[in-house]
């Protein structure tokens, strides 16, 4: 690791790019974005994650000039931007629908921004083909978006976007229609242009494993409010509820009172007549708070024979089993009734593997494997 | 065979209604004139084979020899592409705050644009005649405003002959371009402006080329009819007005000579063929476009 990490949003000196105050947008009656803070910093890969219909795309069309803000104010570099229409912000945007314009060829329609700023065309034409390029489009820039496939449209939206190299760029899931391979090769194209260009970048994605792979933090939000702002691995490893806890990744959700054993260790009464589940938690919680205790599944130990030590140790008989190749989930039934997911490597081939359905099980983990949260 | 049925229809449909009347003019068109009932021989009556004996073009070669023929083609089309370009002026910016405007509000508009259609084209034009005379409306209105002094002469000028061509082929205009507008995707306005367009450059580089096929349809569904009319330049248009329709109607019904009326007819139809050609090219094109 180098020593300078990129984390601007942890320097208090640091002028954000964008900075959203009080943001709130409504549509009649109904709250889009509610009162929303947020700065992004200069050269941030920016995921935006959530819900269908939490307000993501409202976000990015209030940053590009589509949607009046109802109250608070959006700040690019310093200054208020409410009042300056789309033409004259130095950002573009890659629409969720494409918005490709069906009477212009791909190469045209990539070229369209750069006509716009008179360049000449020795330029338009260079850039438009390295774009292409990049896009690997080169083959299609004469034919018109209705004569490509869906994906190929896609490509062609996220270069248009790019043609400009502008400051800021938003963009509205940009790889949904892309098969996995071109979808990782097209990330990493993304990280690298980044990176190169220092554009900052404002992604939403439904993908959450392509929010990890790119973003330098992720936002994941509910209702048209942002709940937790971290790096990939803060969001994975302390989610802030369990909200994100569960949005993001598979997790195991135990929910209890909890009880002080000690400094900064608790006891997590989850089941009559069963032992406490012992965890680690900075966060204070009081004797019988109700508290939820999130693990993720490859924090969970699985084994027929008993182990010889171990913190939270039980017992149970395995329901299912989801085999994903590298890995595999199985599903444990607790005798309270409880599912506890655990994932372990397949680091065997399928035949030797010694746990099949209705096995009797060990599950263990350790203190610190989950999180303790009060909502 | 149930195919080469259903494709017969139209084509049966197309031979009675257009084929025979038009082998009928065109016939006509080679005989001669006469005092009788009907007025030009051979007919029927002398047999078919008589009929069909002689043709005689010289009605197609009066045609070229008096001036007045050439002149009214001429200033019919004049007329009629003049009358097409100002329907288009009115019509788009009607079709595109019809196509803006709030979704619940778009079928009553509609209504208000096929609303004229309900009363007989006749009596709207009789009623234009009311508002453009001399003692007519419009200039009550302005004589009342105080604008001008003297009532200004517009009924049976060129001047009422485009309004009432503009007013009464409006719809025709708007509706296909409505159509056009209101198929677009409102985002492509908004990739254009996000781009870099000002809101004019968005409307010359999107909107208008999105809309051109139906800036086309409509205007053909404008000129075509435009350029054959009779009505409207005889009620409101004067004795300067010069459009073949009109000397088409003194021809068959003043003079009483159908062979040069029909000859009239058939160079006409001629000089539609090609917008029409033109026109069912666009259509089809633009039904390829959208599949
Ligand atoms: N023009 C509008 N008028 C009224 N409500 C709107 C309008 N645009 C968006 N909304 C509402 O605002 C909410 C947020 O919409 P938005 O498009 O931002 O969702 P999203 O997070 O992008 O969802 P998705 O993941 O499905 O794209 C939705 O409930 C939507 O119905
Ligand atoms: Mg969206």
């Amino acid at each position: 690791m180098s020593q300078n990490v990129f984390a601007p949003w942890d320097d208090p000196n640091a002028k954000p790019l964008i900075r959203f105050q009080n943001v709130t947008k409504r549509f009649g009656e109904f709250v889009a974005i509610d009162d929303l803070t947020l700065d992004i910093f200069e050269q941030e890969f920016f995921a935006l994650l959530g819900p269908s219909g939490c307000g993501k795309t409202t976000m990015m069309r209030m940053l590009a000039g589509f949607e009046n803000i109802s109250a608070g104010r959006i700040e690019l570099s310093g200054q208020d931007i409410g009042k300056v229409p789309p033409n004259k912000r130095a950002v573009n945007m890659m629409f969720q629908s494409y918005a490709l314009f069906p009477h212009l060829s791909v190469w045209e329609n990539i070229a369209f921004g750069l006509k716009r700023d008179r360049k000449s065309k020795e330029q338009i034409d260079a850039r438009v083909a390295e774009m292409l390029k990049l896009t690997r489009l080169e083959k299609f820039a004469h034919r018109k978006p209705h004569q490509i496939s869906g994906g190929q449209r896609q490509r062609v939206a996220l270069a248009r976007s790019l043609a400009k190299a502008p400051k800021l760029l938003l963009l509205d899931e940009p790889l949904g229609a892309l098969d996995k391979k071109l979808r990782q090769d097209t990330q990493f194209e993304l990280m690298d242009i980044q990176e190169q260009t220092g554009t900052t970048f404002v992604i939403v994605t439904h993908d959450q494993e392509e929010a990890m792979t790119v973003a330098s933090r992720v936002a994941v939000m509910d209702e048209g409010r942002i709940i937790q702002v971290a790096t990939p691995s803060a969001i994975y490893e302390y989610p802030n509820s369990v909200y994100v806890a569960d949005f993001i990744g598979d997790v195991n959700i135990i929910e209890g009172k909890a009880k002080p054993a000690g400094e900064e260790l608790f006891h997590l009464e989850w089941a009559e007549g069963r032992a406490p589940v012992k965890a680690a938690s900075q966060q204070p919680f009081s004797e019988g708070q109700t508290a939820h205790l999130a693990i993720r599944p490859e924090k969970i130990r699985i084994s027929t024979e008993k182990p010889e030590e171990a913190v939270n140790l039980f017992e149970g008989k395995v329901l299912d089993i989801a085999y994903l190749g590298n890995l595999s989930t199985y599903h444990v039934e607790l005798p309270s009734g409880q599912v506890i997911k655990a994932q372990t490597a397949n680091t065997r081939r399928l035949a030797r593997r010694d746990i099949t359905w209705e096995d009797p099980v060990w599950i263990s983990w350790s203190a610190t494997a989950g999180v303790m949260l009060d909502r | 065979m149930r195919r080469a049925a259903l494709i017969a229809v139209p084509y049966f449909w197309l031979l009675v209604l257009f084929l025979v009347p038009f082998i009928i003019v065109f016939k006509i068109s080679l005989s001669d004139a006469a005092l009788a009932i009907p007025p030009y021989t051979p007919t029927l009556r002398d047999g078919i084979a008589a009929m069909f004996a002689e043709f005689d073009f010289e009605n197609f070669v009066f045609l070229t020899e008096d001036d007045l023929y050439w002149k009214a083609y001429l200033s019919s089309l004049r007329i009629a592409l003049l009358s097409t370009f100002l329907t288009l002026l009115v019509g788009y910016p009607i079709a595109y705050g019809m196509a803006r405007a709030p979704e619940e509000w778009r079928p009553t508009l509609m209504m208000l644009v096929i609303l004229p259609f309900w009363t007989s084209f006749l009596i709207r034009v009789y009623a234009w005649m009311g508002i453009l005379s001399n003692e007519g409306l419009l200039n009550q209105l302005l004589i009342w405003l105080g604008l001008i002094g003297e009532p200004l002469q517009m009924l049976n000028t060129n001047f009422a002959v485009y309004v009432g061509i503009v007013y009464t082929y409006l719809p025709f205009m708007i509706l296909p371009i409505y159509a056009a507008l209101d198929r677009m995707d409102g985002s492509l306005i908004e990739a254009a402006e996000d781009l870099g367009c000002s809101r004019l450059q968005a409307f010359w580089l999107v909107t208008i080329p999105l809309s051109r096929n139906g800036i086309i349809a409509g205007s053909f569904l404008v000129f075509i009819p435009a350029l054959g009319e009779f009505v409207i330049p005889s009620l409101l248009g004067g004795s300067g007005t010069l459009m073949i329709g009109k000397v088409l109607w003194e021809e068959f019904f003043n003079n009483r000579d159908w062979p040069v009326a029909s000859a009239v007819a058939v160079i006409l139809l001629l000089i539609l063929v090609i917008p029409i050609v033109l026109f069912q090219r666009n259509q089809q094109k633009q039904a390829e476009a959208e599949q």
